[in-house]
């Protein structure tokens, strides 16, 4: 494999996916971002954490498309964008899987993953008669599943009722996965599942990562975050507290840091990225593309 | 009884997989939360049963054939209301929509009135349906009231616009343009009598059924229905549905009101009294939920049938109507209780 520089000189190669450069959020007279900082790189897993009303809502709302911020600039490649509404962010390939389990419980899982991006039979049956694509959709589907490593789901016609809340967290991240081509944001994925059901929705995350793909990890669960992320970005009072890795800090020093106790010093923080992305970076090649656009 | 049951799905409960059996009512309870129709369809079956044989001559080609008549305006109707309670709605006004829609067909189409050609009365009236349904679904979402107070308010709204319209007047069979009595018209196959207006409501429903199961949109109705915010999250303009299904039922009770002249030759501002809540009995005894997002609209086919095989079995074998309320208010609760135990059931 490569060696150390050759390592380092890649990284130093990186621009930020996805960045978020002072930016402000006021509600009335609630200051809930402060001009905040952020910066996701290619391939990596970042959590974001902190305590109750330091930001980190805000800042991923004001990331995903869902507020607008007062001020500051947000940034995708490099380039300046401006979200005023979700399906801005997801038609810039940003997907977010939300704590809520976004799914619809009576519908299927294929149906629950085209859900608003339906595809529909070629010919006149599709243009005429708007008959949609059952069976290719439940491939593609079946496909994605697999691709992500998904072995416990393997009736697409399922209904997603039946099945467990990691299941149902499965379907939601493999809907992001299909369609979010940039980025992948889990807003506390594990928060309302089981120990086994949470390996498996962490176990996702990495998957993902493998293939390339950057996610930002919202969470409260620090072993969680420890286990997966490569950088963790500690959000306090409305900014950026620190950026630290799991070698570099333990996890009492993280909640010292969160509550203010523990500063750390900028020269000490790893505010550049330390993952040489995934060779398979890009979309994840299921023909489900396509369908987004 | 232990493990010959093998576990179907991957959403297998782990327990349930220890334990490796089901007791044949959790059985049973699978079956009914895979085909929600099954149950209607059984007591259909059953009721024309016992009427066969508790009255002689209920169970004949020509009483078949009136009890599909008497299900064609109810039948048409209710196909509109299901679009609605899929959405976790409730329209109570649609009965007086058809109504109000039946009036304005018939009276514009009168000499002494507009003297408009019947096709150009009945496509008003298609229009003015519309409207009212658009006119629901935009107090619906605009202003964020629930449906079942904007509908109780247009019910009363519409009621007293048809009373105004046709100043207390029913239009008479010889007033109405032939093109509006179509519907009424009788195919005699063999002792059975169907109406042209049987034929339009079957097609309506095999319509909304290729829609519903078959298309995005209605896909996108039962999402709503089911879980408004997972299908905002995922995309959908949740509004924008909304607002289409109350129009499309609109223009539903539109056909429905020309079925209705149809069917009692004669446009009157009196009929249809119970309509609205005999559209919402069908929908429910045919095992469509009201909390939304589940139901087939076949199972309001055979909801509605359900209430005319009791309605004319109760009157052929001679006891009195009020047992007919008596029957379909015990179904209506059956069939709630029904739907609240299929859902818990893990198919």
């Amino acid at each position: 494999m490569s060696t150390q520089t050759e390592m380092s000189s890649e990284l130093s190669k990186l621009t930020p996916v996805l960045e978020g450069i002072g930016l402000v959020k006021t509600y009335g007279r609630v200051v809930a971002l402060d001009g905040a900082d952020f910066a996701l790189y290619p391939g990596e897993v970042l959590a974001v954490i902190g305590d109750n009303g330091a930001g980190k809502s805000s800042m991923i709302k004001a990331l995903s498309g869902a507020e607008v911020p007062d001020r500051g600039t947000v940034k995708l490649d490099g380039q300046e964008v401006t979200f005023t509404r979700p399906g801005d962010a997801k038609a810039a390939g940003i997907e977010t899987v939300y704590q809520t389990l976004a799914v619809s419980p009576a519908l299927d899982i294929a149906t629950n993953m085209f859900l608003g991006r339906e595809e529909r039979k070629a010919g006149v049956l599709g243009s005429v008669f708007r008959m949609l694509d059952g069976s290719g959709m439940r491939r593609k589907a079946k496909e994605q599943m697999s691709s992500l490593g998904i072995g416990t789901l393997q009736n697409m016609g399922q209904s997603v009722e039946t099945l467990s809340g990691g299941q149902r967290q499965a379907v939601s991240v493999a809907r992001a996965a299909a369609f979010g081509h940039k980025v992948i944001i889990l807003d506390e994925p594990t928060a309302a599942l089981g120990v086994r059901e949470s390996a498996q929705v962490l176990q996702l995350i990495k998957n993902l990562r493998d293939k390339g793909m950057p996610v930002i990890l919202i969470s409260h669960n620090m072993p969680q975050v420890f286990e997966v992320a490569d950088r963790i970005h500690v959000q306090r009072l409305g900014k950026r507290g620190a950026v630290i890795t799991p070698q570099t800090v333990t996890i009492t020093d993280v909640v010292a840091i969160m509550t203010g106790a523990l500063q750390v010093p900028v020269e000490e923080q790893t505010l550049g990225p330390v993952r040489v992305p995934a060779k398979t970076a890009g979309p994840i090649k299921t023909g489900l593309e396509e369908a987004a656009g | 009884m232990v493990s010959e049951t093998t576990a179907t799905s991957a959403g297998y409960d782990a327990a349930e997989e220890f334990l490796g059996r089901q007791s044949g009512l959790q059985r049973l309870q699978t079956i009914l939360h895979g085909y929600p129709w099954l149950s209607p369809a059984s007591v259909l079956v059953v009721a024309t049963l016992i009427f066969a044989f508790v009255a002689p001559n209920f169970a004949t080609l020509g009483n078949f054939g009136t009890i599909t008549q008497q299900t064609a305006v109810i039948g048409t109707l209710a196909i509109g209301q299901t679009l609605i309670i899929l959405t976790a709605g409730i329209d109570l006004s649609c009965g007086a929509i058809m109504v109000f829609t039946s009036m304005v067909i018939a009276k514009t189409a009168m000499e002494s009135d507009l003297n408009l050609p019947g096709g150009l009365a009945l496509l008003l009236g298609l229009v003015v349906g519309g409207l009212a349904g658009f006119a629901n679904g935009l107090l619906i979402t605009r202003l964020n009231l629930p449906p079942f107070i904007v509908t109780l308010g247009t019910l009363g709204i519409f009621t007293s616009l048809t009373l105004l319209y046709a100043t207390g007047r029913t239009v008479r069979n010889r007033e109405l343009a032939p093109e509006l009595k179509w519907l009424g018209k009788g195919l005699d196959l063999g002792g059975f009598t169907i109406t042209t207006g049987v034929l339009v409501m079957l097609g309506l429903y095999a319509v909304f059924a290729y829609v519903l199961r078959y298309t995005a949109w209605g896909s996108h109705v039962y999402a709503v229905g089911d879980d408004p915010d997972a299908a905002r999250l995922a995309g959908i303009q949740v509004n924008k549905v909304l607002l289409s299904v109350y129009t499309v039922a609109g223009f539903i009770f539109a056909i429905a009101a020309w079925v209705l002249i149809g069917r009692v030759n004669a446009a009157s501002p009196n009929s249809g009294i119970d309509a609205n809540l005999d559209s919402i009995t069908a929908v429910v005894i045919g095992g469509t939920s009201l909390f939304g997002g589940r139901g087939r609209v076949v199972g309001t086919l055979i909801g509605a049938l359900i209430v005319s095989v009791v309605e004319s079995g109760l009157s052929i074998a001679g006891l009195d109507q009020a047992y007919k309320r008596l029957a379909i208010g015990m179904l209506i609760i059956i069939a709630v209780a029904a739907d609240q135990w299929i859902r818990r059931a893990r198919a």
